[in-house]
């Protein structure tokens, strides 16, 4: 464990170092990557100013909002497609075609529909984060274990008991690799909306800070939303983690 | 475990009749349909332990789960009692399969909950009737336990458990014993005969073992290769429980050895038809 953690800030130390080397011995001009200490200042400044946090209130609420919807719709259609055999074989590899393609590339329709809002971004990231859900929820369902199922009809277990006693908890460590990948997902892609067309939230700030020719605030928001992928990343580990325990 | 009977309660009225039963597999009419039973007829007396004997793929296990409602006959119908079977019937038969069915994620009492709650027996009897079930084989002191925190041997014999603890007249059996080494199947197999001598259930046993065909039935249905016919049945007139000494008597040899020269053409039959599809005996 200890090991594991000293690797980790030795990393950490790596890329501060190459920062150091870059800026003040390679003389990297300061409009592409300036130094260490004045995006520290830009970054003391948006503490300060309250910047981040009603950016990153703008940008949760986004996520939140979005994840509900997927979660919500993911399930329902995962479960039922996975109601037959017939509509998993026409259906998944439809579904799982769609997810292959970048679908940031529709982003765009997304806001010719819905505005540059708010709005978009939730319909945005719904949509992208649905997939993940929906096809582990049918890979989940439609793989229990044949044998479970006999034994509970040869008991007289009712459909709706056997989905709660047996299809559930089989699909469950799949359901909830779909649930926590497709929070990440659906991070990525409210970032990756308000970075190309917004109005406010952490992406845009990153955008505008770059329009502004303002290179120490730019690098100062990407190393607050690293901060909070990593940070919401633990959280969801955390969850997932208590999820396995009996 | 409650119903008092008699250690020998075979008597003449009938529990289960199986008549003109047939099954085919696949898409009828096309050259991948199965004929897997060709219609097959019998009675089981009530309180009687009968095995199901053949060959690996005469349908031994489908005619099981046909007598259990699991899936409907292509042809036939089957009777128990009074009711024709169209569907699964769980107050009347309990079924222990080859491979622990115990759900993973469930303690091992919990499975025994479970099944109750499924069964419909009232909350109040759940634990009473899983801990003497479990007591009955030995496995009382894991009722905590998940299952994957059990050897094979002990898997199976909560399994079987579970299936007592149904309280159900009928008992279907599919190979229960048929992962377990020779040593643990021969316990196990001693401590079924004592233990269903007192329970006075109804067993039908899929095997394809002959000992344990021989040790355990009242009687034994060999069935033909496939498509699975019953050739001959033979019956084995010997009071229950029965005890290992059993094993070691002349008479154990002979109906071995009778079973034994029933089986091998069938035997070398359904080998012939593995390596060479079309000479399977399917066609007619």
């Amino acid at each position: 464990m200890l090991v594991n953690r000293i690797i980790q800030v030795a990393f950490l130390g790596l890329i501060a170092a190459a920062w150091y080397w870059a800026t003040d011995i390679r003389g990297v001009p300061r409009l592409l990557l300036p130094p260490m200490e004045s995006v520290g200042a830009s970054f003391g400044r948006l503490i300060e100013s309250g910047a981040f946090w009603s950016a990153l209130q703008v940008t949760l609420s986004t996520v939140a909002q979005a994840y509900l919807i997927a979660v919500l719709s993911g399930l329902l259609a995962g479960y039922l497609v996975s109601r037959s055999t017939f509509s998993v074989d026409v259906l998944e590899p439809v579904i799982s075609g769609i997810f292959a393609i970048p679908l940031i590339l529709f982003f765009p329709i997304f806001v010719l529909f819905l505005g540059i809002g708010v709005s978009s971004k939730i319909a945005f990231a719904a949509v992208y984060a649905f997939f993940p859900i929906c096809l582990n929820t049918i890979a989940g369902l439609s793989q229990v274990d044949e044998r479970y199922l006999r034994a509970a009809r040869s008991m007289g277990a009712s459909p709706f008991e056997t989905f709660r006693h047996i299809q559930f908890p089989a699909a469950r460590p799949v359901l909830v690799n779909g649930l926590r990948v497709s929070f990440l997902i659906c991070f990525a892609a409210v970032l990756g909306g308000e970075t190309l067309m917004s109005m406010d939230g952490l992406g845009r700030n990153i955008a505008q800070s770059a329009e502004a020719m303002a290179p120490a605030n730019m690098y100062a928001w990407i190393i607050f939303v690293i901060l909070t992928a990593f940070v919401l990343n633990m959280v969801v580990t955390f969850i997932e983690e208590r999820t396995k325990e009996h | 475990m409650n119903i008092p009977k008699p250690a020998l309660a075979v008597d003449d009225a009938v529990a289960i009749s199986v008549r003109n039963v047939t099954q085919r597999f696949g898409d009828q009419g096309s050259a991948r349909e199965v004929l897997a039973l060709d219609n097959v007829s019998l009675d089981i007396k009530r309180g009687e332990f009968v095995c199901l004997l053949g060959p690996s793929g005469c349908g031994k296990s489908t005619l099981l789960n046909i007598i259990g409602g699991l899936f409907p006959a292509t042809e036939g119908s089957v009777t128990i009692g009074d009711t024709r079977v169209s569907g699964p019937l769980p107050r009347e038969m309990a079924f222990v399969f080859q491979e622990s069915t115990l759900l993973p994620w469930y303690t091992v009492l919990e499975n025994f909950r479970i099944a109750q709650k499924f069964q419909r027996v009232s909350r109040a009897e759940w634990d009473d009737r899983a801990m003497s079930a479990l007591k009955a084989v030995g496995m009382a002191s894991f009722a905590q336990h998940y299952p994957n925190q059990l050897s094979v041997g002990m898997r199976q014999r909560v399994n079987l458990a579970r299936g007592i603890c149904m309280e159900t007249p009928l008992l279907m059996m599919d190979e229960p014993f048929a992962a377990l080494d020779e040593q643990t199947r021969m316990v196990l197999g001693e401590d079924l005969s004592a233990l269903l001598a007192k329970t006075g259930k109804t067993i039908v046993f899929v095997t394809h073992s002959l000992a344990e065909a021989v040790f355990l039935s009242d009687r034994i249905f060999v069935m033909t290769a496939r498509p699975g016919k019953i050739k001959t049945v033979v019956t084995i007139d010997e009071p229950h429980p029965r005890s290992p000494d059993f094993m070691l008597e002349e008479r154990f040899s002979v109906w071995r050895n009778e079973l034994y020269a029933l089986l091998r053409d069938e035997i070398r039959q359904a080998m012939a038809a593995l390596r060479d599809p079309q000479a399977a005996p399917a066609e007619h």
